[in-house]
């Protein structure tokens, strides 16, 4: 917006200059915790005990990486998590893009009726309790990766977001493939979905990454240990320092009589959202574009 | 920003009551798009499954839930585990708590979003832009289980906040033994967390303002200060209404995943940061009674809901274009 002015006052000199230092201090307070968590992650437990959590390694260690690796808890995890991540994405998009493609034809004449339907439960909700016992004692998903993926299956949000890419697609495209005799399910997948990549993009990713950060479904239905996704894990490993210890004195990695406890924390850390840290600055795009044309097409 | 297709969703079915007349009954329109609608079976599917039948399940709230007997089979008991809630005087912590923590969020998610979208939209320099709104956002992406271990490095006995306190002169604060301060480290996470995304809306509609208003402002020998308050802050006036009507909607709902993965079992902080929501978990882990935490997950809901279906009502009042339906 701030197109470039003949004239530009004292005062509006300083107001760049104050938004500059603010966005960019912001900016930095969003960075400082990666920065100390990866840093820590690589500093050996009595450097850490010594010093404390510094922004380098004042001694450099892995001995974290590997009692997490040795330890055997965080392979079985990841697993865990790229399952349901790469299945729930995909099954998500699926039902998501079949209905968001119906709800913005024109031609169905209860869209609007359903688009309420689904976006009352965005109002309204059942809440735990009902949602807890209807999944464990009735659909019997208790302790089953399934329980991970299909009580979020389709986010009501992301679906009339997918809708609002669609809208702004031409009617007349669907249309002449129609009078083609192709049927709409032909449609979608041959001729909408191949020209809605960017949309398919943005909703992919949230999905994704609610897929990637999931625990608090593992902390009601999952049951076993190396049914815990990533996330789940890390808490366990936050909320348990016995837990390290113990996994440490298992594989036989106690230096000096001191286990890396608070590192091996960190260290799980930066297993966890290396992924999504790694990937972002390509990513990154999408979650804006995304979002821009997704809210404002309305 | 959850309300931005709601709002479309209203506009549609505001068209769709004014050529009622022509509209086929729902047969009809199936007969004639069988595939739209079978496009659209999986998803009415998951949503029945998965909310649907939950919402009929709070029926649970007004039995003596036996799990032998199932919801149905237990027998009705009409308010007593309503009453049961209201009963200890926990109720009144746990209730004051959620509201001043959602308020406080609130507040400074939005004032925090605003700030920095109309900071973005000032700087000129594409590169700076980029990268800086890049980065803002990354927070957001990362779970609660996530930011609890970040802010270890940050707030533990050896953390580097208490490293600057004493490196000032300062006396180091045991932060997770220290109930008084958690109000403002939430409140801190949470803008860390979530204040760079909720920018990514306001930001989409500051770009979406007509820049000749501002050219003529220009002119005018308006400063970029007078800009901003008298320019951007009313354009974002509804974008902003609407967005806080939605989010007044979870209020009587604690952020559990938050509270859990900040807290957990630090019951030494349960005074400033215990919620409904982690209350009543850490009750039914205790003492199993389903019934109870049904019936107050049916209070939020009712008050939330009713709270949406008034701040809209306001809102229609006072400026309609803000409203959600």
């Amino acid at each position: 917006m701030a197109k470039k002015r003949i004239k530009s006052s004292k005062g509006d000199v300083a107001a760049t200059i104050i938004i500059h230092a603010f966005i960019i201090a912001f900016a930095v307070a969003c960075l400082i915790p990666f920065i100390l968590v990866i840093s820590s992650s690589f500093t050996s437990q009595a450097s850490l005990n010594q010093f404390g959590y510094c922004f380098w390694p004042k001694e450099f260690s892995t001995e974290a990486y590997s009692l997490l690796f040795k330890s055997g808890t965080v392979l079985p995890s990841y697993g865990v998590t790229i399952f349901i991540t790469v299945v729930g994405t995909v099954l998500s998009m699926l039902v998501t893009c079949a209905c968001a493609y119906a709800l913005s034809r024109k031609n169905m004449h209860y869209r609007g009726a359903i688009a309420f339907f689904i976006y009352f439960t965005m109002l309204f909700s059942g809440g735990l309790v009902p949602t807890y016992l209807w999944v464990t004692r009735y659909l019997h998903l208790s302790d089953s990766l399934w329980s991970l993926i299909l009580p979020s299956l389709v986010n009501a949000w992301n679906l009339l977001l997918m809708r609002n890419f669609f809208n702004g697609i031409p009617d007349a495209l669907s249309e002449s493939a129609s009078i083609d005799g192709a049927n709409d399910v032909k449609i979608l997948f041959s001729i909408i979905l191949p020209v809605s990549l960017p949309g398919i993009a943005t909703v992919g990713l949230f999905y994704a990454l609610a897929y990637w950060n999931e625990w608090y479904k593992a902390l009601l239905y999952i049951h076993t240990d190396w049914k815990y996704p990533l996330q789940y894990l890390v808490m366990q490993i936050q909320k348990n320092i016995q837990y390290v210890q113990q996994n440490a004195a298992q594989a036989g990695v106690v230096t000096d009589g001191l286990v890396p406890a608070e590192t091996t924390q960190m260290a799980t850390a930066v297993v966890t959202i290396g992924p999504i840290v790694l990937l972002y600055p390509f990513l990154q795009k999408y979650f804006v574009q995304g979002l821009t044309v997704g809210s404002v097409k309305g | 920003m959850k309300t931005l297709p709601a709002k479309t969703n209203a506009g549609q079915k505001m068209k769709k009551s004014a050529n009622k007349s022509l509209k086929p009954s729902l047969l009809q329109d199936i007969k004639r798009n069988p595939w739209l609608y079978l496009l659209c079976l999986p998803a009415i599917l998951f949503f029945v499954l998965f909310s649907y039948i939950p919402m009929a399940g709070l029926y649970i709230a007004f039995v003596d839930y036996r799990p032998l007997k199932g919801i149905w089979g237990s027998s009705f008991v009409g308010f007593e585990n309503f009453k049961a809630f209201f009963a200890t005087k926990n109720w009144i912590t746990v209730t004051t708590n959620t509201l001043f923590l959602n308020i406080l969020f609130i507040a400074a998610t939005t004032i925090t979003s605003v700030a920095i979208a109309i900071m973005l939209a000032e700087i000129s320099n594409k590169w700076v832009k980029k990268i800086t709104q890049s980065i803002v956002i990354l927070p957001h992406f990362m779970s609660w289980t996530i930011v609890s271990m970040l802010s270890v490095a940050l707030l533990s006995a050896n953390g580097i906040t208490n490293q600057l306190i004493t490196m000032a002169g300062g006396k180091a604060i045991e932060f997770y033994n220290t109930a008084s301060v958690w109000p403002t480290i939430l409140v801190l996470l949470k803008v860390w967390q979530g204040a760079g995304f909720g920018s990514i809306v306001y930001l989409a509609t500051i770009t979406g303002i007509d820049s000749s208003i501002y050219e003529a402002a220009a002119v005018d020998g308006a400063s970029k200060t007078q800009c901003i308050f008298k320019i951007t802050l009313p354009m974002l006036k509804n974008t902003i209404i609407m967005l806080t009507i939605m989010s007044v909607g979870k209020i009587f709902n604690g952020d559990f995943g938050m509270i859990y993965a900040m807290v957990g079992s630090n019951s030494i902080l349960y005074p400033t940061t215990d919620v409904i929501d982690t209350y009543l978990f850490r009750q039914l882990l205790e003492n199993p009674s389903m019934g109870q935490t049904a019936a107050v997950g049916l209070i939020q809901s009712i008050l939330g809901f009713a709270f949406v279906v008034l701040c809209n009502k306001v809102a229609n009042k006072w400026s309609p274009e803000s409203a959600l339906f």
